[in-house]
């Protein structure tokens, strides 16, 4: 049995008041809401607004034991699985892009059983967060039958009262925090997303716990201007960290390409030094610098700049 | 080049990133200009810039004038529907029904090569109509049977994929640097059906990990025309690195 029970997931949500109140906090207290060995959804998928800043602050304070789903997986997991704060993650793939190659430090930690990958269909995993923000303990669909990837994960075959077919039920995942990063939102979590919005909206509604980040806080005035691009209301969100740039080196649409030259750099030195170079990463840009903010720093402005007029570019008809 | 005019105009298109998607492109500049182009990033009718194609699906380039951008569970639940015409996927290892493992080498408990994994391929393999793959013809990628079945092609063959409960038809054409092979009707096993310019059956055979089958009546394929070159060349320009 992987799921929990839907009436018990109801009362947990019944019983927490998310009020119409001053959610903004500092990056360091709102991450103190993840546990060690909670799973943790992470919004955004590869290399589209990973809540970065929000992930930093997890490895800076030494979170354990995580287990992390994610649609598609970028290095994010690699720090955490080489750094031990993670031993698995739930996802339909990893690596950062077909130049970059294969992730040799998840190869290497799954080959060896010092991590875990419980592999999902892109589809399968998208209907395991709807399922759980509907309050459904699983939806049916046609994809995965046939596949080997049934036989290492727990789905059931059904055959369908209706008509007779066969389909694959996949169990609700409803994840103890998720992490969205957005373009804005106000200080009560209303989450406005420009552009693809992944499956953020169905893992935040499905979590117990939701944390958002966003590229600028505004005032509620600013949200019921565009409320068709609002993706979370405040209900559903816990905390709101005001976090600029908050997914570099990654993407943010809409405002910053992601910096492919930063993943050549990270993958030339792991191809140079191994695992070993995971940990010279998670020194010089996590451990070694006061916060987020002076990661970014530490590029200089002139080369976000250039990811932003980047942006920019791209976005212009 | 082969793949990109097996593309029909006025069809939907589910393309990988990477050779699929380059030849869908390709296809839109020449027979198939109203040729609509899906990606899983949720990403519906872009129109990509020449030597800006993108590395992901999920990503700016990947989006630019896009009619409609979806959640990601949205637009293969689209495949599911029956939309997508097309499903069009790379193979790191196929075999000879034209199952797809891009999951592990080796024992899954233990695998010997831990491969990235299905990512959308397994939901374009199993939801699209009909699913064209395009690969570079070498042994160890042509297996006879897969080590595990990431993406359904037709399972252990005949009427297997049906009584597995999978409702579309699966793929059709395997497209490489050799040769354009199909699926004999009855046993669903890959077969030759026409050779690329100057390959010979016997250079197909010996690079692939099966018993080939041959069609009676095997064609040959046209080569690429100025035309085609000139546009792929525009096309690839800084995609194929990373600028």
């Amino acid at each position: 049995m992987v799921g929990a029970p839907t009436r018990r997931l109801r009362e947990e949500l019944g019983g927490k008041l998310r009020p119409v109140a001053d959610k903004l906090a500092p990056v360091d207290a709102a991450m103190r809401l993840v546990g060690d060995g909670d799973h943790l959804a992470i919004g955004g998928t590869l290399y589209s607004r990973t809540p970065m800043a929000l992930l930093f602050e997890l490895l800076r304070q030494g979170r354990t034991g995580l287990v992390l789903s994610r649609p598609l997986t970028c290095y994010e997991a690699e720090l955490f699985l080489a750094a031990g704060a993670a031993t698995g993650i739930v996802t339909s793939w990893v690596g950062i892009g077909l130049p970059w190659g294969i992730s040799r430090v998840v190869r290497e930690l799954v080959e060896d059983g010092r991590a875990t990958y419980e592999e999902w269909s892109h589809l399968a995993l998208g209907l395991r967060y709807k399922a759980g923000a509907m309050g459904v303990p699983f939806l049916p669909t046609f994809t995965m039958l046939g596949s080997d990837l049934v036989r290492l994960v727990d789905t059931h075959e059904l055959t369908c009262p209706f008509t007779g077919e066969k389909v694959l039920l996949v169990p609700a995942l409803n994840p103890d925090v998720a992490l969205v990063h957005v373009q804005r939102a106000d200080r009560f979590g209303n989450a406005q997303i420009d552009g693809y919005t992944h499956m953020d909206a169905d893992m935040a509604a499905a979590a117990r716990t939701v944390i958002v980040s966003a590229e600028e806080v505004v005032e509620p005035e600013r949200i019921i201007e565009r409320p068709d691009a609002t993706i979370l209301p405040h209900f559903l969100v816990d905390a709101v960290v005001e976090a600029p740039m908050g997914a570099y080196p990654h993407e943010c649409y809409g405002r910053y390409e992601a910096d492919f030259a930063h993943f050549g750099e990270y993958v030339d030195a792991i191809r140079r030094d191994g695992g070993g170079a995971v940990s010279a990463y998670l020194d010089r840009h996590v451990h070694r610098q006061p916060d987020f903010a002076g990661f970014l720093a530490s590029f200089g402005e002139a080369r976000l700049e250039g990811q932003r007029a980047r942006a920019r570019e791209l976005m212009a008809l | 080049m082969s793949a990109s005019r097996l593309l029909r105009d006025h069809r939907v298109v589910f393309a990988g990133v990477g050779v699929p998607l380059l030849a869908s492109v390709l296809a839109k500049r020449r027979q198939a200009p109203d040729l609509t182009i899906v990606l899983e990033g949720g990403i519906i009718g872009p129109s990509m810039l020449a030597g800006k194609l993108p590395i992901s699906t999920n990503e700016m380039r990947a989006a630019r004038h896009a009619a409609m951008l979806t959640p990601i569970a949205d637009v293969f639940l689209l495949a599911q529907r029956g939309f997508l015409h097309y499903g069009f996927l790379g193979a790191a290892q196929i075999d000879v029904h034209g199952n797809i493992n891009t999951s592990f080498i080796g024992p899954a408990a233990r695998p010997r090569v831990r491969l990235p994994g299905t990512g959308g391929a397994n939901d374009i393999a199993s939801l699209c109509n009909e699913v064209l793959i395009v690969t570079t013809h070498e042994p160890r990628r042509f297996v006879e049977r897969v080590d595990f079945v990431t993406s359904p092609g037709h399972l252990a063959g005949g009427d297997a994929r049906e009584k597995a409960g999978l409702i579309s038809g699966g793929p059709s054409t395997v497209v490489t640097d050799l040769a354009l092979l199909d699926f004999e009707p009855e046993s669903r096993r890959m077969r030759l059906r026409a050779l690329q310019p100057g390959v010979g059956v016997d250079d197909v055979r010996a690079r692939t990990g099966f018993e080939l089958l041959v069609h009676p009546e095997l064609d040959e394929l046209q080569p690429p025309d100025d035309e085609e070159l000139r546009i792929l060349r525009e096309l690839e320009g800084s995609a194929a690195g990373v600028d």
